[in-house]
């Protein structure tokens, strides 16, 4: 186990930085700076999943071949699959995300589902956002301790101007 | 390949280093750009990964947009984050630590980092491949999958943004006041004492304890301090 751990250390790092990121939403009182471990954490996330979806030698998952209708000259196209030869080298010959031609591409799927967390990510960053802008109006602070200080000692439920 | 590794590596140390920060940092701008500088930094790693749309989205979403959201907010609410006892430290990093570990434990079963024959990476993001050129006829597969195979997820991801937005207006109205209105306190005394987290350090009196803040803030908190002690001695 030890050895796949430094065989695999970009999931390790993904893990501190997860861990790090679940760290500031706990241990901080201050609702920004939660926000902003759970942003932390979040693009962590997405860190995994690519790093899941990369296949060694590929490249991103744009086609490089012509004849299929695709909008390529045909220099680039040539340009690319020769490079691709020089770094994919022999090994990369069966890969799994491979393409008709010998083009290794990385898959396509984890950026798809990544691109749709990031947008929905920000979103709900916006709300929680506009919800701490909300909360300080009320009360005036944005540090937890003196909200729960505050829902303590008086029963905000009529509060008008 | 060697020049790849080492700049993952350079990436991730970078991404170490700044999530270290945020977590040290009071100061709230600070924290607000140095999560930018993460969403950048990440978005560059993305690139190295093959990610390239991801990486497109997370420089422009992830570290343009949210990082001017976070700036708004900030300006809106607070400059500075008050420091956490050490006590209350411990549990947080205890729980953090637990689930970290299981995590390590868990890198055992997953496949090694670049396979391509891995599970994730056997079926249906070939299938993506091989059918894009002849079913969609645009070179992208990325952009083929978001808006065509995927496309109700899509729309699902715009209804939501569209619902978010809604959200905010809710929550923060159009008249441009947000921030700046503040409740008085008018509600009924409850109890005399203050919260059982708050028992150990004592807060001044009755209302927050201003932070050392920009002079905006100062004087909306000076009118909230009378108007709950009024409500104090008139319901005790």
């Amino acid at each position: 186990m030890i050895s796949a751990v430094f065989e695999n250390y970009h999931y390790s790092v993904v893990i501190i930085l997860m861990m790090t990121g679940l760290y500031v939403v706990f241990s901080s009182r201050n609702l920004i700076k939660k926000l902003v471990g759970l942003s932390v954490f979040q693009t962590s996330v997405f860190l995994l999943y690519i790093t899941i979806g990369k296949v060694a030698g590929g490249q991103p998952p744009i086609l490089v071949e012509d004849g299929h209708g695709g909008g390529h000259g045909d220099s680039t196209d040539h340009h690319a699959e020769t490079a691709m030869n020089l770094l994919a080298g022999g090994e990369a010959k069966v890969g799994g995300a491979q393409h008709s031609a010998e083009v290794l591409y990385s898959n396509p799927l984890p950026h798809v589902l990544i691109l749709t967390a990031i947008v929905v990510g920000v979103a709900t960053l916006a709300i929680g956002l506009a919800l701490v802008v909300r909360i300080r109006e009320v009360y005036g602070s944005i540090e937890e301790d003196v909200i729960a200080d505050l829902d303590h000692r008086y029963n905000l439920e009529g509060t008008a101007d | 390949m060697a020049s790849t590794i080492l700049l993952d590596i350079g990436f991730m140390a970078m991404l170490v280093v700044v999530a270290f920060a945020i977590v040290r940092l009071r100061s709230l701008f600070a924290i607000v750009m140095l999560q930018g500088v993460y969403s950048l930094v990440s978005a560059a790693w993305f690139v190295s990964l093959d990610a390239v749309d991801v990486a497109f989205t997370e420089a422009a979403v992830g570290a343009g947009v949210s990082t001017v959201l976070m700036l708004a907010a900030m300006l809106l609410a607070d400059r500075e984050s008050r420091p956490v006892p050490l006590g209350r430290q411990i549990g947080p990093l205890l729980i953090v630590v637990f689930a970290g570990l299981a995590m390590f434990y868990a890198i055992g079963d997953m496949p090694a980092y670049g396979d391509a024959h891995s599970p994730a990476n056997s079926y249906v993001g070939n299938d993506y491949l091989d059918r894009t050129a002849e079913e969609i006829h645009i070179p992208n597969v990325v952009t083929a999958v978001l808006a065509s195979y995927r496309g109700y997820d899509t729309f699902g991801e715009a209804v939501v943004v569209f619902a978010a937005g809604l959200g905010v207006l809710l929550l923060l109205g159009l008249n441009g006041n947000a921030g700046r209105w503040r409740a008085k306190p008018n509600g009924v005394r409850i109890s005399k004492q203050a919260a059982p987290a708050a028992r150990k350090r004592p807060l001044p009196a009755d209302a927050p304890q201003p932070a050392p803040a920009p002079a905006a803030a100062s004087p909306t908190r000076r009118t909230k301090k009378p108007t709950a002690k009024t409500k104090k001695g008139g319901s005790s």
